[in-house]
This record gives structure tokens, C-alpha cells and sequence, in this order.
């Protein structure tokens, strides 16, 4: 009984097929701006404001694939309503993985610049 | 007694969490597949510049190569990655409406939703097949340069679990057309959908880093 009710309450959380499509639909959008930056920055027809954007690029597409991966993980694998375990879980590795990518980024820059002595 | 979080009742475990050992095992994999594609992408962002010879990474830019003196063309194409990219992003909108299915005993739709997942699985698959011809062809191969390696390392691995996945998917298509995935059994395809959800993830950030980012 206890059992059936917490399944219930966990179930009465979950988002509707609706939401499933509009997250979707906001997904591939974002994609699209991804790909349309890439375009007016650096694509065949990137002209004096692709230019300018250059510097901007970088952040702009990591922000937009960190709101897509968000939005994946928080409604798609359920962790806004799971229990707080599952997300800690997940979230304590990823945090541990950023850190990884960065230390080993930042290391190899250094090494690389010491190498070319630039 | 206490309550325990699951949602495949036919088999109701306790545990000392209240949270089924299944799914915690799943989301704890997860985590460890997350550190093990974080040294894959670190690998991959530190060598992306370091080639001396073959295929570069630019997708719009040629490259002379100096060994040979042979101008090399722009090997990527963003278009082709693109529509892989979306058909992954729909996947897993497909995959969350089949499980929405099964946990609501709608059985043709965790079928229908079920089958247009693993349709875009398979998809993405022949994209990478397609693509990594393509750059063989082009004379980018594993061995050819650190660009290359690192390359093939990453998107390999990469779509290797999309192949898992569309296996596991393909094995809860099977228990489904059986009956087998009524609603009190809806965690196994569950914990699939959650796999494939990561594998979405994974890709979300492969995609700009390996692609778009020059």
C-alpha cells in the first residue's frame, strides 16, 4: 500500500506527452541556433558580424549544449522529480568529468606553449 | 513497512535507500560512463591541433599537406552531422513517449514510439558508418595523425554505445510485442530509455566540441 502510494506520487510528477514534445521541439531549436552560429561565424558565408561574434562563439555554443543537456537530464531522465539521489549520483561524476576536461586542457596549453615557446 | 520507490511492482524490492537497486545501479553506471567520455573529450580537445601530416579538422578550410605537398580537402560535413544530431535529439523524445506507454499500459504506443527510436538509432548508426568511409576515403584513418586518432577514439566509443543501445531497445521491442513490458515491468525499459537518454547527452556535447568548435 505504502508501496503503490509512493509510486503514485512519484508517477503524478512526471511531465505529459505534451511537455515531452514542446522540450523536443525547443531541443532541435537550440540545435539550429548552434549550427546557424557556426554558419554566420564561420561558415562559407560568414561575413563582418560573423567576425565580430568570433570571440563569443565558444561560450555561446557551451551554453547553449549545457541548456540542452539540462533539459534532457532534468526532464527527459526525470531527475527534477526523481529522488535526489539519483541526481547526486549523476551530478558528483560530472563534476568530477569538468574538472578532468579542464585540468587536462589548461596542463596540455601550458605544456604545448612551453614547448613552442610562444 | 517501508515504501519503496519502484515502479515494477511484480517485483517489489526493499532496500535500505527505499529506492529501487536497479535504477540506482543504472544512474550509478551512468555517472562512471560520464568520467570515462570526459577522458575521451579531454584526449580529443588536447590533440584536435596536433597533426603534422593527412586530413585536418576544419571543415571548411583545406589543408596542404607538407609531407606529400597534396592539398587536402575540407573533410567534415556539418549538414550530414546535423541531421544525425537531430535524429538523436527526436530519439529520445520518442523513447520518453514509449515509456510513457508502457507505465500507462498504452501498449501501441510504447510499440509505435519504441519502433520510431530505434529507426533513428539505426539511422545515426548508418550516418557514422557513412562518415567514417567517407574519411577513410579521404585519407583520414585511426593511424594517419593525432587528429585522427583522437577523433575515431571519440566518435567511435560514442557510436559503439549507440549500438548497445539500439540493441538493448531492439531486445524491450521484443518483450513488448510479447506482453512482456506491462506497466508493473515498465522499469526495465526504464533503465533502456535512461541509457539512451545518456547516449543523447554524450552526444549534445561531442557535437559542438568535435564539430562546430574549431
Amino acid at each position: 500500500m505504502a508501496h503503490a502510494t509512493a509510486h503514485e506520487a512519484h508517477e503524478a510528477g512526471h511531465p505529459t506527452p505534451g511537455t515531452y514534445a514542446k522540450i523536443g521541439l525547443f531541443l532541435f531549436v537550440l540545435t539550429a541556433l548552434e549550427v546557424g552560429l557556426y554558419e554566420i561565424t564561420y561558415g562559407e558565408h560568414a561575413g563582418a558580424f560573423g567576425h565580430d561574434i568570433q570571440p563569443f562563439f565558444v561560450p555561446l555554443l557551451l551554453a547553449l549544449s549545457a541548456v540542452k543537456f539540462a533539459l534532457v537530464a532534468m526532464f527527459y531522465m526525470h531527475l527534477k522529480q526523481d529522488h535526489r539521489l539519483f541526481s547526486g549520483v549523476f551530478v558528483f561524476p560530472l563534476i568530477i568529468a569538468a574538472v578532468v576536461i579542464i585540468a587536462l586542457v589548461v596542463l596540455m596549453a601550458y605544456h604545448w606553449a612551453f614547448a613552442t615557446g610562444r | 513497512m517501508e515504501a519503496t520507490e519502484v515502479s515494477d511492482h511484480a517485483e517489489v524490492l526493499h532496500t535500505s535507500t527505499g529506492l529501487d537497486s536497479r535504477k540506482l545501479a543504472i544512474w550509478t553506471f551512468i555517472g562512471s560512463e560520464c568520467m570515462f567520455f570526459a577522458t575521451l573529450i579531454s584526449n580529443f580537445l588536447v590533440h584536435k591541433q596536433q597533426w603534422l601530416s593527412g586530413p585536418g579538422p576544419f571543415p571548411h578550410q583545406a589543408w596542404t599537406d607538407p609531407a606529400t605537398g597534396k592539398v587536402m580537402e575540407p573533410i567534415i560535413e556539418i549538414p550530414l552531422v546535423t541531421v544525425g544530431t537531430a535524429l538523436l535529439l527526436f530519439s529520445s523524445l520518442f523513447v520518453v513517449l514509449a515509456l510513457y506507454g508502457a507505465q500507462k499500459g498504452r501498449r501501441g504506443m510504447m510499440l509505435g514510439w519504441l519502433g520510431a527510436t530505434i529507426t533513428c538509432g539505426l539511422f545515426f548508426v548508418g550516418m557514422q558508418v557513412y562518415e567514417f568511409t567517407h574519411f577513410v576515403h579521404k585519407g583520414l584513418t585511426l593511424q594517419r595523425n593525432l587528429f585522427g586518432a583522437s577523433f575515431f577514439t571519440l566518435t567511435g566509443f560514442h557510436g559503439t554505445h549507440v549500438t548497445i543501445g539500439v540493441i538493448w531497445l531492439i531486445t524491450m521491442f521484443v518483450l513488448a510485442l510479447r506482453g512482456q513490458l506491462t506497466p508493473e515491468r515498465s522499469l526495465k525499459l526504464e533503465m533502456a530509455a535512461l541509457y539512451w537518454h545518456f547516449v543523447d547527452v554524450v552526444w549534445i556535447i561531442i557535437f559542438p566540441v568535435v564539430y562546430l568548435i574549431k
